[in-house]
């Protein structure tokens, strides 16, 4: 209120205990809460008729916007006439929240909900919401149903355009659409909807220049958008963008590698023979380091092949060992035929530097099977596709972290709705 | 717009018509409620001096429905069980006339329509149905008001009424639509809610503190 201007509130007494009344909506008041002993006066009536006394006083509540507070709030400026405290029970247990009914004499009505530390921007629709199934259609956005409770008027301050006294019940059912709420009031059989909006209560106490800091949200609420939900739809198209590119360049490695047989040659094992261990003769491997990769192909039908490779560079004497073992079976069971296993082995090492190699072979397989077949084929510059999968997974894991963070969020938000979430995937 | 002057009956005040159209006016002066016949005005009662108001509306007050210019020539104050609403009669800039309403600050232009047959009113519940224009309407409340007070320009004689019942109607897309079981036969208003900024009203009347 600007300085100098006199207040433009009505001089007024309660008919109870004669405390001065201030009046703020002017004219719009239907009902006024005498601030010192809370009776409940009709303020239609010149002679402030009271419509309920209370012998003590109700005083335990105390509203966080003061009334007669102002701010600036959604583009225009606006004061706290009226305060109520509003209960449901849900499983015997009560639940409460404060609506606090902000003026401007120009644009009207609009209130402010908090509970636990959740605020909501509220004001009266002007069409009308349209009932699809359990959901709710509302200029052209669906709103899921959340919760219907009895909310009961438990506390009241200030003054309000509509009647409304301690005790008073309706049927309230939410509907949801984060950030939005579409809220319905049936009292009788007439039926009040409202928006609310979900706003974090630091903005409202910046806008009404409130003292301290608003109280920390506990939980969530229903209407509270989930900040990792926009991340995760941006993460996916991160990772789908991220995929594609790892599989062009896959792609063009496979079709750039040169792939070239550096050697080839086939034996035979016979298992009951003394010394097995041999070596190749030698071979190229040309061009940039790059991977090479080795191929076993063994004739083992019911049988098995045990390879202890070392690739050898000559020049530097470095050897590269690895151990391979080739088996295949099938037969016919209970179940049908089955199979296991196969009769071609590949393994890539990769980053091998070119020169001249060979291969020091030393099979194994049980003396009973009898002599077995394979051929070795070395591959110079194959891609090397596990590097490439190992790329995605690295780049799929904070995508399904982020999702995983969603799904609990909206666990948590359902888990307080008459729909509670069953189990993943189950939705609603 | 036409300026017609003649001189109240009651107190010799000159009288200005702001639209042509006009068969009710008051006199600012005196406050005599004036009818216009083919000759002169007929003083057929005086105004009750209006309750403390909330509507930032005011006679002369400007705006603009969906690109047409209005003026406030007049309006009609009611009553209800849970406050009381404000019908003000707009002058559009072709001659033709309308309803801004203001209700708790909610805002509604409606323009009165032929449409028959009109339900009659016990036929009327609360949930019920009705498509005019092509668009369906749901009735949204039954409301039993009682008549106030007037106040300037009015496209009908309207002074010596007691109570009235009106029926409000909404759309899913906003529009809004009124029944007024005022006379022996129903009368139909059909238009929309409007956002106060969209209205781009000029000279509002003025609230101390507040601007």
């Amino acid at each position: 209120m600007s300085p100098g201007a006199p207040p433009q509130v009505q001089s007024l007494t309660c008919p109870n205990c004669g405390a001065p009344l201030t009046v703020r909506s002017m004219g719009r008041a239907v009902t006024i809460v005498c601030d010192r002993c809370h009776s409940i006066l009709d303020a239609k009536d010149p002679q402030l008729r009271i419509l309920q006394r209370f012998e003590a006083a109700t005083g335990d509540e105390v509203p966080l916007i003061p009334l007669g507070t102002r701010g600036k709030w959604r583009g225009a400026d606006y004061e706290a006439i009226g305060f109520q405290v509003r209960s449901m029970e849900v499983d015997g247990i009560g639940y409460s929240w404060r609506e606090y009914l902000l003026f401007n004499p120009y644009k009207g009505f609009r209130y402010l909900t908090e509970y636990n530390g959740h605020w909501n921007d509220c004001s009266v629709t002007t069409a009308l919401p349209e009932a699809q199934g359990i959901s709710v259609k509302y200029l052209g956005k669906t709103y899921k149903h959340f919760q219907t409770c009895t909310a009961t008027t438990t506390f009241v301050l200030g003054e309000f355009p509509w009647r409304v006294t301690v005790d008073d019940a309706v049927a309230v059912t939410d509907y949801v659409a984060p950030p939005y709420v579409l809220s319905s009031e049936m009292a009788g059989s007439e039926t009040t909807w409202t928006l609310g909006e979900y706003v974090h209560g630091a903005d409202i106490w910046k806008a009404f220049g409130l003292p301290g800091i608003a109280p920390t949200a506990l939980g969530v609420y229903e209407n509270q958008p989930s900040a990792m939900r926009a991340s995760a739809g941006q993460i996916w198209f991160a990772f789908a963008g991220l995929a594609t590119a790892v599989f062009v360049i896959f792609t063009l490695s496979q079709l750039c590698s040169g792939r070239e047989e550096a050697f080839r040659e086939a034996y035979s094992f016979s298992p009951s023979s003394t010394e097995a261990s041999f070596v190749t003769p030698e071979f190229e491997l040309k061009g940039r380091i790059s991977s090479v990769e080795v191929q076993t192909d063994a004739d083992v039908t019911n049988r098995w092949i045990y390879l202890n490779y070392a690739l050898i560079d000559e020049d530097a004497g470095k050897a590269y060992d690895f151990a391979r073992e080739v088996g295949y079976y099938s037969g016919v069971d209970s179940d049908g035929g089955w199979q296991e296993g196969s009769q071609r082995d590949r393994v890539v090492l990769p980053s091998i530097p070119p020169g001249r190699y060979y291969l020091r072979v030393e099979p194994e397989s049980d003396p009973g099977l009898g002599i077995i077949s394979y051929n070795v084929t070395v591959t110079r510059d194959v891609p090397v596709l596990g590097l490439y999968l190992a790329a995605i997974a690295a780049l799929l894991l904070p995508a399904l972290l982020v999702s995983w963070r969603v799904y609990n969020f909206e666990q948590m938000r359902w888990s307080e709705s008459d729909h509670p979430m069953k189990s993943i995937g189950g939705g609603e | 717009m036409t300026q017609s002057a003649a001189l109240c009956p009651n107190c010799g005040a000159p009288i200005l018509f702001h639209w042509s159209s006009s068969v009710q006016t008051t006199c600012p002066h005196c406050k005599s409620i004036l009818i216009r016949t083919d000759v002169n005005l007929e003083k057929v009662g005086v105004v009750s001096d209006l309750p403390l108001d909330s509507s930032p509306i005011q006679l002369g007050t400007s705006g603009v429905y969906e690109n047409r210019a209005f003026t406030v020539a007049g309006r009609i104050l009611y009553d209800y069980d849970e406050g009381s609403w404000n019908e003000w009669h707009v002058m559009l800039s072709q001659g033709a006339s309308a309803w801004l309403s203001d209700a708790q600050s909610q805002y509604a232009v409606t323009f009165a329509v032929t449409a028959d047959p009109l339900p009659a009113l016990p036929a009327v519940h609360l949930g019920d149905r009705f498509v005019w224009n092509k668009t369906q309407f749901a009735v949204t409340a039954v409301t039993e008001a009682r008549y106030r007070g007037v106040e300037g320009e009015l496209p009908f004689e309207y002074w010596d009424k007691q109570g009235a019942t009106f029926v409000d109607l909404r759309s899913i897309a906003g529009d809004f639509a009124t029944l007024d079981y005022s006379d022996s036969e129903p009368v139909l208003y059909l238009g929309k809610m409007v956002d106060f900024d969209a209205l781009r009203l000029k000279n509002l009347r003025a609230f101390e503190g507040w601007s």
